[in-house]
């Protein structure tokens, strides 16, 4: 009984803070591009006359959200044109389930992993995940059933169908690195030391793959420089038939999709929860330094890395949204099949070879 | 538990495969048969083959039906076949059809035989697949992707065709 109550109360800590980071991702992007273009930003919502730099301003977006009218166009397909947000919303968010946040947390003689769904095949069942939100893309443009978000959705459908591909093959050469397709075991190898010193985190086994990794899964969140889906600016996209909180739904997701970056960027190639040279029972300096700690405090500090961590990884993609410019239709197509895909194969060829010559 | 999620996924599959073959618009019929495909998904996932499980969403719901229902979109057909052309598909479909069900029974036989029901709890399990696929079916394998390479170069040499004329 107390097992299922541990993961019921695990699968909604993960979701609570994947939600509300998301809704501070709102705000940080905000601010950030304020700060970027000389503004000030949001800093007018006030919780009884408390003004706390804007921190409030995400919660009265939500309320304004909330309350819009929800128009669904009279011409639509209906069904589809009120599920497609959802499916887009849900696949997106279940995806965070599989993220480990820290290593195992004794208490009372109780062993809790945290992490909600440590399978075998973790790094496909995100993909797979992934692979459904599409449909909300082409749903969305297909159901609304007009010309414009129709092209919309093909535009974006068939960018998020390209970059899929790069996204799968980037990870190959880090899966034969850290031979497993399982979270925490790719973790857990990141936790070990290179040469006695250097702790080997993918972007050092990788760099290749971490490069392409990046490109590609950028192009999955659908921002600028690869935001033609949306195209807010001038060209119309697969979400303009939707108000209200069927809207809000597109543009969280858009968010989380970014956070879910950020958590698969710190997961795979950044050593996940581990703080360098940080062992179970506290730190061990490669210069022959020790500072013991106990258990709890050494989980508090793979949480706040985790959490430092993915921070830093959000607001590297909220910077390179708000410095660069889009790309031109066939400059995306050719970025991603002729450069991206073929380096991502070169990554696995050289792997294989350096691995090989290792043995 | 197991088993109300069984029946419960069962029952979807099932429904959905009805529904694909009910539903006029090629496009709902499509959407039906990305909601089978996920309900099969599930029931591999419930016997504990996940790689399988999420192979069978990447490749089949994440990859090829996008591509269906992609080209199902643009194409937009609306009208159906003529009365004539409708009594040969009935003939042809009724045909398939028996071929089809002489089949699953043949399947069903070899699978219900007790030689097929032992397998390892392991056989689901990603490095497992891989081991197999590397060693006792290395043949079959490398000669499939071959036959898949040979696919695509065909098809694009097809669309090459086309545009030059």
């Amino acid at each position: 009984m107390s097992d299922i109550l541990i993961l019921l109360i695990k699968i909604v800590a993960a979701l609570v803070w994947f939600l509300v980071l998301t809704l501070y991702l709102t705000w940080l992007e905000r601010k950030e591009s304020a700060i970027m273009q000389d503004r000030i930003g949001a800093n007018r919502a006030d919780f009884f006359g408390i003004r706390v730099i804007g921190l409030f301003q995400p919660f009265a977006d939500a309320i304004k959200m909330m309350f819009k009218e929800d128009f669904t166009p009279t011409f639509s397909r209906r069904f589809i044109h009120n599920l497609a947000p959802f499916v887009a919303f849900f696949f997106t968010a279940v995806t965070v389930q599989a993220i480990p946040f820290g290593d195992v947390l004794r208490v009372g003689g109780k062993e809790i992993k945290l992490q909600v769904l440590d399978i075998d095949v973790g790094i496909l069942f995100i993909l797979a995940m992934l692979s459904f939100t599409v449909y909300g893309v082409l749903l969305s443009g297909w159901a609304s059933n007009s010309r414009w978000t129709l092209l919309g959705g093909l535009r974006g459908t068939a960018q998020l169908v390209s970059y899929e591909v790069a996204l799968g093959l980037s990870l190959i050469g880090l899966v034969m690195v850290f031979p497993s397709l399982r979270f925490s075991s790719i973790v857990n190898y990141q936790g070990e030391l290179l040469f006695g010193w250097l702790p080997q985190w993918g972007i050092l086994l990788q760099p290749l793959g971490f490069i392409v990794f990046l490109f590609a899964s950028l192009a999955e969140s659908e921002r600028v420089p690869f935001d033609l889906p949306e195209g807010e600016s001038e060209i119309v996209g697969f979400f303009t038939e939707y108000s209200g909180l069927k809207w809000g739904l597109y543009m969280f997701t858009s968010f989380m999709k970014v956070l879910l970056i950020a958590c698969l960027l710190t997961t795979l190639f950044f050593g996940g929860y581990h703080v360098p040279w940080l062992n179970p029972d506290g730190f061990h300096f490669p210069w022959g330094g020790e500072w013991l700690l106990p258990h709890g405090i050494v989980v508090l500090f793979q949480i706040i890395m985790f959490n430092v961590k993915v921070i830093f990884f959000c607001w590297l993609q909220i910077l390179i949204r708000w410095t660069y410019p889009r790309f031109r239709y066939d400059q995306l197509m050719d970025f991603g099949w002729k450069f991206l895909v073929p380096l991502s194969v070169i990554n696995i060829v050289a792997t294989a070879i350096v691995m090989t010559l290792l043995k | 538990m197991e088993l109300f999620l069984f029946i419960l996924l069962s029952i979807l599959c099932i429904g959905a495969v009805l529904g694909m073959i009910i539903v006029n618009n090629q496009a709902y019929s499509a959407l039906f048969l990305v909601l089978a495909f996920s309900c099969t998904a599930g029931l591999f996932a419930l016997l504990d083959a996940p790689f399988i499980a999420v192979v069978q969403i990447i490749i089949y719901a994440g990859a090829i039906l996008v591509l269906f229902i992609f080209v199902i979109m643009m194409v937009d057909i609306k009208e159906g076949l003529t009365p004539e052309k409708k009594k040969w598909t009935m003939a042809l479909a009724c045909i398939l059809a028996v071929v089809l069900l002489i089949e699953l029974l043949v399947a069903l036989k070899s699978a219900l035989s007790p030689m097929a029901t032992s397998v390892s709890g392991q056989a689901g399990n990603a490095s497992e697949i891989g081991h197999l696929l590397f060693t006792k079916y290395l043949y079959p394998f490398e000669i499939t992707s071959v036959l898949i390479i040979a696919a695509m170069v065909g098809a694009i040499v097809l669309v090459k065709k086309k545009d030059s004329e």
